[in-house]
């Protein structure tokens, strides 16, 4: 096996230093109701160049073989975006790819140098003063701002629009539901929006948390919804799943969010049928040392040269044990190196026209669906994605579509009931005006 | 032969990159437009961040000079234990990257993505032999997620029985993250102490065991590198008062082939596919930490799951007793990749050789080194070795100067001050993946750090003198933190 570079020879010296006799020897201490008496059942194993074929196959069982697969126009929380090649050449840096977690910081200044300068990226893009070397995904640091907000206040309500991604909000539910934390689902307004109006006079509300751009794809009066977090003395979320957004819109900093937190798939990081991904989290300074994650600071070495190091250990759980601030003791960190990549090559111009551009398709393909007598159903504004009601025969057409190698976006009623024959639509970059027109003939045809 | 390799290479200094780019430069080739500006309400639009402008290659060279300061398991050996540091194969990441997998949504149609549910449910299906387990949710996004995932797990099966419970018995030789995982699930920890031999005794365990007991989390091989041999008989005692037993797998790496997880009384066992299945760490992730179960915890799994109906697979999320749903999607998919292909490659021989390499590697380090460092348990070791700087700390040397020592012969130290119940403990995971050669040459560095510290002390108090940097203040970092530019 060329993984495996001993000998009979080496392994028979070995031995002998060891001073046993045989390689089960090296087992004895294992008893034998622990022993396995048969041989895993896996299969045969294959060459290099099996693998490649068997996975180059397995690939493939899908159709539409072109860049990305089918045309699809399917957001949802995992976006279709150009990843430069420079990129995917740079990730492949193995000095990057085969280290472990910076424990060492001399001989690691490179994952660190690299984390300190993705954290100030996403700060600038958030808005807010600090962020964190990254968390699992978008889902994840959710409920870790959550958790994170309810140490902060000390108290143990919390509240959820129900425009925030279903998925996330089931994954919050996981993790303070044992724990037993009240949560309190806010409503959607006609518009799309979520209704705030209900918490007026909330008692013992920790955190409001809402997702802008929301599910639907509806930009949300961040504004007006921080303002009532003040009036509750509650502390206040902004999650998103598409950060692009804040290349052409008001970051959430900018318009009262505490904590800004959610997923960073986005910015150069491939679909890869849903993760890893790479959990963004950021927030106001004087919250810091309450923040969950690894956190990469500035120092300065022994002969006063600039250096990168761990910092702020004191918050995690080889030190505080049961009362860290998180059991968390990783990050996403070639996802967050993806990012600042991304963030890095787009520079401040180019995020800026990249945006506006995937803000411009999605009004593109909105108003000629709108034109051709579909209705839209949430008039609030939109980035990348958006919500069309289809007629109620439309499944026929969605099945008819996937034949073709379209994708019609995503059937909303399994999350939403009410929301019956309602589809949600994306269009980024990658979507040209002559797949959005062939698209817009297909569905009125 | 033996000479260890200094390093002697050349590094570039690079500034932050907003120190560097002037606007007006790009290194991003914008898609043609090719429709009109939709309007924008100028309420709604920000200014957008202040990124600095750069060109392509300036990005480039920016990374690529950034990465020549990292060391990597390619750069060299990197005994990091309980890390499990093992070489991580290519063709895996050419695997992973396969556009059929790298673009693939996941909210795609079942019928669109047949290809990558197959390579999941094999995975399962592997994972479940390698472990002797009966079921497996590859939903967890590392280890800790995994040991949330098993606490979880415990806590919907007591809900289930309509049971209450308010501790769980942990260790003192576990993981770190044991009692941050067990507290979301508001369980107290109960600490035991191993006993004299580095493992625990069944006596311990049935002095706190009680009924308001959910289980024990017990790392096996544990993270002294020593197999728990009272496992079945410690499960019997937990299974009798009705609790569970979760076992912290990120040592499998140890026993792969060798030992029957299902037959020592594991009810539920987090692995680590970064560590023993070969894919990378990714200087910190993303990692993927699988949870694997007994028969009777298979209901309360995470959601969705992989169903196959008439040859065809799809998800499913009707479990009414399942925990719920942990990840974004249904895992780290990028990272099942590349498990599944190294299992592939490898075999069940393959695997069994593997644990049995591992082993016998860090045995050999622990023979070759134990006259120089002191050797708290000198007893045979599974996949790591632990160590003290009793001997060095009459000169006043720590285990933290030795492992900066080791940085200037060109050697990632090893884990230091870890498990706790070593007082200045360095902790050595040579893997399987190291040959006898490079052994040898860790072991010949290390031979002359120890005797450094008797001799010249101040070599090793200075170190390292290698390196990017040298020896950075932590504490400044601490005091006066300084996390964005």
């Amino acid at each position: 096996m060329r993984y495996l570079p001993h000998t009979p020879e080496d392994i028979a010296a070995m031995l002998q230093v060891v001073g046993v006799e045989s390689m089960a020897e090296l087992f004895s201490m294992v008893p034998d109701e622990c022993r396995r008496q048969d041989t895993p059942d896996l299969p045969e194993p294959l060459t290099e160049w099996e693998l490649d074929a068997h996975m180059a196959a397995l690939s493939e069982k899908r159709p539409g073989k072109s860049r990305g697969g089918p045309i699809a126009f399917l957001g949802a929380g995992r976006y279709d975006h150009f990843i430069p090649e420079s990129i995917n050449y740079l990730l492949g840096r193995s000095e990057f790819t085969t280290a472990y977690t910076p424990y060492q910081p001399e001989m690691s200044q490179g994952t660190l140098q690299a984390i300190y300068e993705y954290q100030t990226l996403a700060s600038r893009l958030l808005g807010l003063e600090v962020a964190n070397a990254s968390l699992y995904d978008g889902a994840s640091a959710l409920a870790e701002a959550l958790l994170m907000a309810m140490r902060i206040t000390r108290k143990k309500k919390v509240a959820l629009s129900r425009a925030i991604h279903p998925h996330y909000r089931q994954v919050v539910q996981t993790y303070l539901g044992p724990a037993g934390v009240e949560i309190v689902e806010l409503p959607c307004l006609e518009n799309g929006r979520t209704d705030i109006s209900g918490l007026q006079g909330v008692e013992d509300l920790a955190v409001m948390a809402v997702q802008s751009p929301n599910f639907f794809g509806c930009i949300e009066d961040l504004t007006a919804v921080g303002n009532m977090c003040r009036e509750n003395d509650a502390l206040f979320i902004t999650a998103f799943i598409e950060p692009l957004a804040y290349g052409l819109l008001k970051n959430p900093g900018l318009q009262g969010a505490h904590i800004a937190c959610g997923e960073g798939q986005s910015l150069g990081i491939p679909r890869w049928f849903g993760g890893p991904g790479l959990g963004m989290f950021a927030c106001k300074r004087q919250y810091m040392r309450n923040m969950p994650g690894r956190l990469v600071g500035q120092t300065l070495d022994k002969q006063g040269r600039r250096g990168f190091v761990l910092t702020l250990a004191t918050r995690e759980q080889h030190i505080r044990r049961e009362k860290a601030t998180s059991n968390i003791c990783t990050n996403s960190s070639l996802c967050a190196l993806s990012a600042a990549m991304y963030m890095a090559s787009l520079g401040g111009t180019g995020i800026r026209e990249l945006a506006r551009l995937n803000y411009d398709k999605a009004g593109y393909l909105k108003q000629t669906l709108q034109q051709a007598g579909f209705r839209i159903p949430f008039d609030s504004p939109v980035f990348n994605e958006f919500v069309v009601e289809f007629p109620p025969d439309f499944e026929a057409t969605y099945n008819k579509l996937l034949k073709k190698n379209m994708v019609a976006g995503l059937p909303l009623s399994p999350w939403y009931p009410e929301l019956k024959h309602h589809y949600l639509l994306c269009v980024t970059e990658t979507r040209s005006r002559a797949q959005m027109d062939a698209f817009v003939k297909e569905v009125t045809s | 032969m033996n000479k260890p390799l200094a390093p002697t290479g050349l590094n570039l200094d690079e500034p932050l990159l907003w120190e560097m780019g002037k606007p007006g430069r790009t290194g991003f080739s914008m898609p043609r437009r090719d429709v009109e500006p939709h309007p924008l309400d100028d309420d709604l639009a920000g200014e957008g961040p202040d990124f600095p402008d750069l060109n392509e290659m300036g990005v480039v060279r920016h990374y690529t000079r950034l990465s020549q300061w990292n060391f990597g398991v390619d750069t060299g050996m990197y005994p990091l234990g309980s890390c499990t540091m093992k070489y991580n194969p290519k063709i895996n990441e050419k695997c992973s990257q396969l556009e059929g997998f790298a673009g693939l949504h996941p909210m795609l149609p079942a019928g669109m993505t047949q290809g990558a549910l197959h390579l999941m449910v094999e995975l399962e299906r592997f994972l479940k032999e390698i472990t002797g387990m009966d079921a497996v949710s590859l939903q967890p996004a590392a280890g800790a997620q995994g040991e949330l995932a098993g606490m979880l797990l415990i806590h919907a099966c007591l809900k289930g029985r309509n049971e209450t419970r308010n501790k769980i018995i942990i260790p003192d030789t576990a993981h770190g993250t044991n009692p941050a995982s067990a507290a979301l699930c508001g369980y107290r920890p109960v600490r035991i102490k191993s006993g004299g031999k580095g493992i625990l005794t069944p006596d311990a365990v049935l002095e706190v065991m009680d009924e308001d007991t959910a289980g024990i989390m017990i790392t096996n091989p544990n993270t002294l590198g020593l197999f728990e041999a009272h496992i079945k008989a410690i499960s019997d005692i937990v299974h009798g008062k009705g609790g569970q037993v979760y076992c912290d797998g990120a040592n499998m790496n140890a026993i792969m082939g060798m030992v029957h997880m299902g037959n020592s009384g594991v009810d539920v066992l987090h692995l680590n596919l970064h560590k023993t299945f070969s894919a990378p760490h990714g200087g910190g992730g993303p990692g993927s930490g699988p949870v694997c179960v007994a028969r009777h915890l298979e209901p309360f799994l995470p959601v969705p799951r992989i169903l196959a109906k008439d040859g065809i697979y799809h998800l499913s999320e009707d479990f009414p007793q399942s925990l719920g749903r942990l990840h974004s999607f249904f895992g780290n998919f990028g990272v099942l990749i590349k498990a599944y292909a190294y299992i592939l490659s490898m075999g069940a021989a393959g695997l069994t050789k593997s644990s049995q390499l591992a082993v016998l590697n860090a045995n050999y380090i622990k023979e070759k080194l134990k006259s120089v460092f002191h050797l708290p348990y000198d007893r045979p070791c599974m996949h790591e070795c632990v160590f003290s700087d009793k001997f060095q700390r009459e000169r006043k040397i720590t285990t933290l100067d030795m492992a900066k020592r080791l940085m200037d012969f060109g050697f990632h130290p090893p884990t230091i001050y870890f498990p706790l119940v070593v007082d200045g403990a360095m902790m050595i995971e040579p893997t399987e993946t190291e040959s006898l050669e490079e052994i040898d040459r860790f072991v010949a560095a290390c031979r002359i750090v120890a005797t450094e510290a008797m001799e010249s002390p101040d070599l090793l108090r200075e170190a390292p003198k290698r390196c990017k940097v040298e020896r950075l203040d932590e504490t400044l970092a601490c005091r006066q933190p300084c996390l964005v530019g």
